[in-house]
């Protein structure tokens, strides 16, 4: 129970930090948003009037209590930049809820794939004697995890896209249109996310594998009479699988959080996208709490993580 | 006199044309299949950016206004001639001492809620941009009319405090239905062509044919879907799988590269594009410092470089359209430079061997980006150490434009159909005047423009004005690019404007 306690504790602190600091980032960068906003046309009157409307008026320390009171009641607060029909600005919960599932979707769908490659792929390389396919795998591995994002994301566009014509680049429909158009077409982004993440994964299977494979359980089972294969698959997983499971969690909480790079070369309208353009555009209040969220994503599932790796070994527990 | 100025108006007309087809591109599709338009269908148009609200009051982005005025229209309309033709009014009358405008309204225009429009909508409408009704004028302009009145039904005498002749174009600004910009739940209602069906934040906006449109015939289009590009990259893209069919803002080498895959239409943009000098920083206070950098640069090869020559140079503050008020200023530092005089000037300002200068530059501007590093080698050459400071649009905004904490920028400036928009900001005591240019001659005969009762009048003073500031070297101005449009090949009736618009009224899918 005081593992609960603690966990919350940290939570809100770390949420309270974190606002904190990217308040006053927001008040540091140049450019502010009534600036964005009027662009070349500002009049005194007009920049006095929205600065009231949008309560810029008030001293940085109030708007900060305002601002988290509102969360603390609930309330996100209403985009600066973003209008819902003539005359009202769009409510964040409401932003951020249409953004929401494109950003989720591609997460699911990237994690899958990684999920279904790594661990085979991870499997193999560890019982592989072939010196060949080893040499390969660690070129292939160590490759896909040094490509930047955003060339791969280019890369998966022109192969796919242009020369395999697979799927056209651009013409994202919505998931509100024709769900599975829209999952078709997360199917390419989701690839160039979930290269990397193969790799990487895949390496570290490999390596806690071969770990395991000179535990002194091994020898035992061995000596039994054990076949290769069954200490493999009985054995060796088992425990090989483990830091696995914190490494998928850590790439869960990072595609949950928004792929930025990536929604940006898809066109795909994101989190991680709308996050970008409210940076550049200032809209504070959707910034503010777009951090949050991707603050307690990733809080959140190291918490699971952490619980599920307890379930999963016993010695933690103990410990 | 009048035979003189048809000729060179037929000239004039005659290079325009000349300047169209430079790049291997038609001026207009219209005239050539206008027999072969057909009614219905969809048109995906790519935009650049995300809009900056659905007010057509208080929108300021030139890239909204140039969506909206497929929704919204005012008493009167600007044509693709840049003539005002009435919209929501049929006609209107100004009296003689120029101080009242009355205007009969159109019968029978409707608001796309099917509405009639009345006198009380046109006078809320007004009073709400001109400041009458909160006290905050929304378009400044209008902050010049003192009062609203209803004659009858159909008739709606506008009252102004001072003679202005340009104050007309200012009579475009939306008519809305009476209440509905305090109504919390509005939907953008007007009276144009296309009537407003969504808006998704990121990805764009939705509009769909006003079957009631007061023009019988138009639009042609069923729905038209302004999608947000996030890339030329994938604007390109996008072009080519079909999945959109217009783009209008190519650039030099991507209109080159996909023109042989589809229509792509050139005409002269409404944007004066010069490297801007802030006249208030050393050494830039001195005139024969910033006459130096005007001769320094070779407009010629900035042109060629960076807009492949389809650009119209200029050396004055005005838009060669404006074609009345524009002053060729080209010979007053050649349309080449001239490096000798620029080193010279700098040897008796004492800058012998030249000094350190910033250019800094919105980043998100392509173009403007290539024209520095352009500008830049060329300034060098004369010994001015030029080096490029690329900026974000916001930090651009706050630094240079507000603040002016600045040396030299590269920008455009997007003008409207009134010449005095494009020279008024650069009186000594404008806030617009970001370069801080400050010249007591300037401000005198501007304060003479202001009273003046006709165009005429105002044509010569303005003139004059763009002289001042080009002999000053208050700026020092580059060109004017064009802008190019792609289109699917089975499109047509796409129609250039003056000012900076994208009326999809007139667009059509061919049989």
């Amino acid at each position: 129970m005081t593992y609960f306690i603690k966990k919350i504790a940290t939570l809100i602190i770390t949420l309270f930090l974190v606002s904190v600091l990217s308040f006053l980032a927001f008040q540091i960068i140049p450019g502010d948003v009534v600036n964005s906003i009027l662009g070349t046309e500002a009049t005194p009157e007009r920049e006095q009037q929205l600065r009231e409307e949008l309560g810029l008026d008030k001293p940085p320390v109030q708007r900060y209590i305002n601002w988290a009171s509102g969360i603390l009641h609930g309330d996100l607060g209403v985009s600066y930049r973003y209008s819902k029909n003539m005359n009202e600005m769009m409510p964040v919960t409401e932003l951020i809820g249409d953004k929401l599932p494109v950003t989720l979707w591609l997460g699911l769908i990237s994690i899958i794939f990684t999920v279904l490659f790594a661990i085979p792929l991870g499997v193999l390389w560890a019982g592989t004697k072939n010196r060949f396919l080893d040499g390969a795998l660690n070129v292939l591995t160590q490759g896909s995890m040094a490509i930047p994002s955003f060339f791969l994301g280019i890369l998966v566009t022109y192969l796919f896209g242009i020369i395999f014509k697979m799927f056209i680049p651009g013409a994202y429909v919505s998931y509100k249109k024709d769900f599975w158009a829209f999952v078709l077409y997360l199917i390419f982004p989701a690839i160039a996310i979930a290269i990397p993440k193969i790799g990487m994964t895949a390496r570290f299977l490999r390596n806690s594998t071969l770990t395991e494979l000179r535990a002194d359980y091994v020898r035992t089972a061995k000596s039994k009479g054990a076949s290769d294969k069954s200490i493999l698959f009985k054995h060796v997983l088992r425990n090989a699988m483990l830091p696995v499971v914190t490494f998928v969690g850590m790439i869960i909480a990072e595609v949950i959080a928004g792929s930025i790079v990536v929604e940006q070369v898809f066109s795909l309208p994101g989190v991680g996208r709308l996050l970008i353009s409210s940076i550049s555009t200032r809209d504070f209040p959707v910034v503010q709490v777009l951090i949050l969220y991707i603050t307690m994503v990733v809080i959140l599932v190291y918490f699971v993580v952490d619980v599920i790796y307890r379930e999963l070994d016993p010695r933690i527990r103990v410990e | 006199m009048k035979k003189v100025f048809t000729t060179f108006l037929v000239t004039l007309l005659a290079m325009t044309a000349l300047c169209g087809c430079a790049g291997g591109t038609e001026a207009s599709s219209e005239d050539k299949t206008s027999k072969n338009a057909t009614y219905g269908g969809t048109v995906v148009v790519g935009i650049q950016q995300d809009i900056d609200g659905l007010d057509p009051h208080k929108v300021t982005a030139a890239g909204t206004k140039e969506i909206l005025f497929n929704i919204f229209e005012g008493l009167v309309k600007c044509d693709e001639n840049g003539d005002l033709t009435g919209a929501v009014a049929e006609n209107y009358t100004l009296s003689d001492d120029g101080l009242t405008y009355t205007f009969n309204l159109r019968p029978g225009v409707k608001f796309h809620n099917g509405n009639t429009v009345t006198a009380e909508d046109v006078k809320y409408s007004l009073e709400r941009a001109s400041g009458l009704l909160d006290g905050t004028p929304l378009v400044s302009t209008l902050s010049a009319i003192t009062a609203v009145d209803i004659v009858d039904e159909k008739t709606v005498r506008v009252s102004v405090g001072s003679v202005n002749p340009e104050l007309i174009y200012s009579f475009t600004t939306a008519i809305i239905p009476n209440g509905s910009g305090e109504d919390s739940n509005a939907d953008p209602i007007g009276t144009g062509p296309f009537r407003f069906v969504s808006y998704t934040p990121q990805e764009g906006i939705v509009v769909q044919k006003n079957e009631d449109y007061y023009i019988k015939g138009v639009p042609y289009l069923d729905e038209v879907d302004f999608k947000i590009v996030t890339s030329a990259e994938t604007a390109l893209m996008e072009l080519r799988s079909g999945t959109i069919q217009i783009y209008p803002y190519l650039t030099d080498s991507e209109a080159t590269e996909i023109q042989s895959e589809m229509q792509v239409l050139a005409a002269p943009s409404a944007v004066v594009q010069a490297l801007f000098i802030n006249n208030d920083v050393e050494p830039l206070n001195d005139p024969k410092v910033r006459q130096a950098i005007c001769y320094a640069i070779n407009r010629e090869e900035v042109s060629g470089f960076v807009a492949g020559g389809d650009a119209t140079i200029i050396s004055s503050a005005m838009l060669p359209t404006l074609s009345s008020y524009y002053e060729d200023l080209n010979g007053t530092y050649g349309l080449t430079g001239d490096q000798e005089k620029a080193k010279q000037l700098l040897a008796e300002a004492g800058y012998p061997d030249g000094f350190d200068l910033t250019i800094t530059i919105p980043s998100n501007y392509e173009f403007h980006m290539e024209t520095g590093e352009v500008v830049a080698e060329q300034l060098k050459a004369v010994g001015i150490n030029a080096k490029i400071d690329a900026v974000e649009w916001n930090t651009w905004l706050s630094d240079v434009y507000t603040d002016r904490k600045y040396e030299t920028t590269i920008c455009g400036i997007t003008g409207d159909m009134t010449p005095g928009y494009l020279l008024n900001r650069f009186v000594s005591d404008s806030p617009k005047n970001f370069i801080n240019f400050n010249s007591p001659e300037y401000d005198s005969v501007y304060a003479n423009v202001l009273e003046c009762k006709s165009m005429g009048e105002r044509g010569i003073l303005y003139k004059e004005l763009q002289k001042i500031l080009v002999d000053n070297a208050g700026t020092a101005f580059l060109q004017v690019p064009a802008l190019k449009v792609a289109l699917a090949n089975n499109l047509g009736g796409y129609k250039f404007y003056p000012v900076y618009v994208q009326d999809m009224s007139s667009v059509y899918y061919t049989k």
